[in-house]
């Protein structure tokens, strides 16, 4: 790299993004042919590649390579692209996991039925998401930013046969239009009255007045694209209706670009922050961490179980930021750093196990036709390359060591450690229960990915789909397993992650970490060893120890007997799999703790009448009190209102001259009011 | 540094030779208070003996999921176990992981045996399965919050720096400790399903939540999952009293001495804890099950409560 210099790399990262773009009028030619998607994805991987190894130099090189400017854009504009390391980290990560996302879809994307709804949108979708992260100016960044958004709404609505999808799609659209809006405004107060829309420019120029407001509109913008509660209604439509490999891209990078853009406006351009900045960060991302995963446990769809979680996953990745606000706003940089890079590890973590998990689905979902965990069960003795890795997935998610999750989770819990230090008093009461709530939300993880794994992959088999399930093909078990793998070094090797994101903390906040790589034995030191330390690798290397230890002595001194026999079960086999635990019966003792307040759950037994043969029925109702409460009486007055306006639709040419012109009227009076 | 490998090593072995012990020593106490003469001390040995030498009967439909389980729910409370100081503070590998490390092992293993109670696809299996993880989906953060009060007196959230500031002249009597401490020990009696969380004699299937959940294991597996319950017993006495009452612990570098009036005292802290665990177990009748939720939520919202005290008291530096 010292010998080309990082001068070219802006260029052919917009290269790449160019190749992205050209590959999808080519997807539309070749997407019917035979291995015409495979190609195309092919393609797409090798791009991803390519920006993902670009991103990384970026990352690494001492100096931010230069920014290319194109002479296009708005008028008297330009539009300049370029990594910073901000942008960098994030193209490194988006990169890694849409690179083996695309290598599943090579083996995935020959099922499709039809190929020709999906293809080519595919790789217009990561251009945009890239564009995103390449734009130094926001003329480009809402460009990129709006490419993402349509072409994961055409994906979204690609099997549009079912109506649920269409509507996710609709939903989808009217949630992405919101977002983007909202950011055009927060660019607009950002840019003031001189427009400058480049980054810089904004970067130079004084907003406090309107910084709240930039922050508001951030927080609404980008967290609807990536799913802070209340904003979070489409997620949980919209990602399991695409094709499963989308969904993977849709959850697990998507959001991420998204919680890039609230990063660039509020800690790149927003200039500095005030403390209370962080206290509608931290509450919302507290609600969105705590709510997302109860949502995940009443969820019996696989996939719609994954798409909350990565509600609930965003929620603790808005902590880190909630804190790392807090932090630089009262000048403690060091935990401000450790705020942030636990979120950023978060983010990186996220995309793997998200992505990994959604593939699995998507396999399982290809092998048995059901999403419905109600139906399905067995599914390790049938396929068990994808129960190996979603296995890992489920671990990685569910927070324990020594899988990748956990750290960013400890890193968190340690930064909120530090929160004494606030000299405010309002965050030093909300940090604990934000910590509590944080607390809660793994364990509630764990067992929502105890149910999740073990409805699908354990116990006996639940419809004959699923008893004659076949495992998925070469391409889709690699990629799954490369990302298991990846889940498991990020959690083994931490300390080169923190490392890796060391230029960013330096950009955003003038301050690092401690250098972790030279730290003895892989082991990671946040603050200093005496306060706290973690070491994925030994922790890996005594658990392998133990029990490779256990097992020799089992193997020596124990009895080598085993014998196959029908299941115990206290004397009373089951013949029938219809009597094991169900996704609904494991998640009933959440349902009854938890479920009464947040969801109004009730459960109404219906009994025969003694002598009555008949069944007795067990009923549980439940509410989406949220979606009650906020999105339907929008759509009720929004009904409402059109049903009113429509007669407009059928009037004669002489009411619509009447109307044309009592408007004209109308509009000199009030101009000759104002004057 | 030589020293400290070797107190690991020592504790290593020790953690697992003892734990059977304090499960005896507890069935014990509790069947001389309820004036029967119990079985020997040894008796829990003899059991995980003859449970090794026995054939293992696995279900037709067991998995791969189901044999290895008990391997890593062993392994990783073992390791767990051995991160705790127990007679001496200073653990060669303590730097490796700190208390919020120990929680998360536990949970690991939790998660394990929990999949594994799902695997053969009986009732029983999924009834401990989903109650185990109700249970911990409070009493894990409630731990945590502990943890958290814990860790913001020391400063540290390693146990070695945790036990020595305890030590020292700073600790005193607050409320936040007391508070820690009792929401600590009602997670201790429910992770260890003991009365009146669970009952772990019970032989009445519908009112055991982890006897339920391991319904399916025999032989050496079995053997397995009730060593790593009885050294989860032992890591959660060692944790209350290396924190709350470290005297006669050996600190980190002491001499041959002083690590051996650690371990008499050590042996009489965990008489005395495991005397304590089973006169309040006699004391008290079983619950309900949907009454754990809200024990267990007195024992989170302690937790809470002492470290936000903490935190509002705690004058910026």
């Amino acid at each position: 790299m010292s010998v080309a210099g990082p001068w070219f790399l802006s260029e052919l990262a917009a290269g790449c993004v160019g190749w992205l773009l050209l590959l999808s009028p080519l997807a539309i030619l070749i997407a019917r042919r035979r291995h015409g998607s495979g190609l195309i994805y092919g393609a797409c991987a090798l791009a991803s590649c390519a920006l993902a190894l670009v991103a990384l130099l970026a990352l690494l090189s001492p100096s931010p390579p230069a920014a290319i400017e194109l002479a296009v854009g708005l008028p008297l504009g330009r539009t300049i692209l370029g990594y910073d390391p901000l942008g960098a980290a994030f193209a490194l990560i988006i990169n890694v996991a849409t690179a083996l996302v695309s290598g599943y879809a090579i083996g995935y994307g020959a099922h499709a039925r039809e190929p020709q709804r999906v293809v080519p949108f595919y790789p217009a979708f990561i251009a945009g998401m890239n564009l995103v992260l390449l734009s130094r100016d926001a003329f480009s960044f809402l460009v990129g930013w709006e490419f993402m958004s349509l072409a994961s709404w055409a994906l979204v609505a690609s099997d549009h046969a079912s109506a649920e999808n269409r509507r996710a799609a609709l939903v989808y659209l009217i949630m992405a239009t919101g977002g983007a809006l909202t950011l055009l405004f927060a660019f607009g107060l950002l840019a003031g009255p001189s427009g400058g829309y480049g980054f810089a420019e904004m970067r130079h120029a004084a907003h406090v007045a309107a910084a709240p407001l930039v922050l508001v509109l951030a927080l609404i913008g980008a967290g609807s694209k990536a799913g802070l509660v209340p904003l979070h209604a489409w997620l949980p439509l919209a990602h399991p209706a695409a094709p499963s490999h989308v969904s993977a891209l849709m959850s697990g990078v998507m959001t991420k670009v998204a919680v890039y853009g609230f990063i660039r406006i509020v800690f790149d351009l927003a200039g500095p922050p005030s403390w209370w900045w962080s206290l509608p960060v931290l509450v919302v991302a507290g609600i969105t961490t705590l709510l997302g995963v109860l949502y995940a446990l009443m969820e019996h769809d696989l996939k719609r179980l994954l798409a909350y979680h990565t509600v609930e996953n965003i929620g603790i990745i808005f902590i880190g930021l909630g804190l790392a606000l807090a932090f630089e706003a009262s000048g403690l940089k060091a935990a401000a750093a450790l705020s942030l890079t636990a979120a950023i590890f978060h983010v990186f973590n996220h995309s793997l196990f998200k992505s990994l998990l959604f593939l699995g689905s998507g396999a399982v979902l290809h092998a048995t036709g059901e999403r419905d965990m109600e139906r399905l069960g067995g599914l390790i003795h049938r396929m068990p390359v994808t129960a190996l890795a979603f296995l890992a997935g489920c671990i990685a998610i569910s927070a324990l060591p020594p899988f990748n999750g956990f750290v960013s989770e400890w890193l968190t819990f340690q930064a909120i450690l530090l929160s004494p230090q606030l000299p405010q008093w309002v965050p030093r009461l909300i940090v604990p229960a934000v910590g509590a709530t944080l607390a809660c939300a793994a364990a509630l993880a764990a067992t929502c990915f105890v149910k999740a794994f073990g409805m699908t992959f354990l116990g006996r088999s639940r419809s004959t789909a699923a008893a004659e399930a076949r495992e998925t093909d070469g391409w889709s078990q690699v990629a799954m397993l490369l990302l298991a793998l990846l889940c498991l070094l990020a959690g083994v090797l931490p300390g080169f992650v923190m490392d890796a994101l060391a230029p960013v903390m330096k950009l955003l906040l003038g301050a690092r970490l401690p250098v972790q790589s030279s730290e003895p034995w892989l082991r990671i030191v946040p603050i200093d060893s005496a306060r706290s330390a973690y070491d994925g690798a030994l922790v890996l290397g005594m658990i392998a120890i133990a029990a490779a230890a256990t097992a020799l002595i089992v193997r020596r001194f124990a009895s080598h007997a085993l014998r196959r026999a029908p299941a115990w079960d206290c004397g009373f086999p089951d013949a029938s799999p219809a009597t094991q635990y169900t996704a609904g019966s494991f998640a009933q003792p959440i349902r009854r703790v938890f479920g009464g307040v947040v969801f109004r759950a009730r459960e109404h037994v219906a009994m025969p009448a003694p002598g009555d043969t008949g069944p007795a029925r067990l009923e549980v109702e439940l509410h989406d009190t949220l979606w009650e409460a906020l999105y339907a009486p929008v759509i009720r007055l929004v009904d409402a209102v059109t049903a009113r306006v429509n007669l407009l639709q059928f009037l004669t040419i002489r009411r619509y001259l009447t109307l044309v012109v009592s408007a004209l009227v109308l509009l000199l009076i009030i101009v000759g009011a104002t004057r | 540094m030589r020293v400290a490998w070797l107190t690991q090593l020592l504790q290593i072995v020790l953690v697992l030779a003892l734990a059977p012990l304090l499960t005896g020593v507890t069935r014990k106490v509790r069947a001389r208070l309820l004036r029967r003469r119990g079985p020997p001390l040894a008796q829990p040995y003899l059991d995980l003996l003859k449970l090794i030498r026995k054939e293992v009967v696995v279900a037709g439909n067991a998995s791969w999921l189901f044999r290895t389980a008990p391997y890593a729910v062993f392994a990783s409370t073992w390791v767990a176990a051995a991160l705790v100081p127990t007679f001496a503070t200073g653990l060669a590998l303590g730097a490796a992981a700190d208390l919020i490390v120990i929680v998360a092992l536990l949970g690991t293993a939790r998660f394990m045996l929990a999949l594994a109670g799902l695997d053969v696809g009986t009732s029983f299996g999924g009834i401990g399965s989903s109650r185990e993880m109700m249970f911990a989906t409070l009493a894990e953060p409630a731990m945590l919050m502990a943890v958290f009060t814990l860790s913001l007196f020391a400063g540290s959230t390693e146990l070695s720096s945790i036990s020595a500031f305890m030590l020292g002249p700073h600790a005193g009597l607050n409320i936040s400790l007391a508070l820690a401490l009792v929401a600590l020990i009602i997670v201790a009696i429910a992770e260890n399903a003991r009365i009146p969380v669970d009952n772990p004699a019970t032989h009445l299937e519908l009112t055991m939540v982890h006897e339920a959940m391991v319904l399916e294991y025999s032989g050496r597996h079995l053997a397995l999952i009730e060593a790593a319950a009885s050294v989860k017993l032992l890591l959660y006495l060692s944790l209350i009293a290396c924190v709350f009452i470290p005297w006669g612990t050996a600190v980190a570098g002491a001499g041959l001495a002083a690590q051996a009036v650690g371990l008499a005292t050590y042996a009489v802290k965990l008489l005395i804890l495991g005397f304590l665990l089973s006169l309040f177990e006699t004391a008290i009748a079983k619950m309900r099950v949907f009454r754990v939720p809200e024990f267990l939520g007195v024992a989170l919202m302690l937790g809470l409560l002492g470290t936000i005290l903490l935190f509002v008291s705690r004058a910026p530096h």
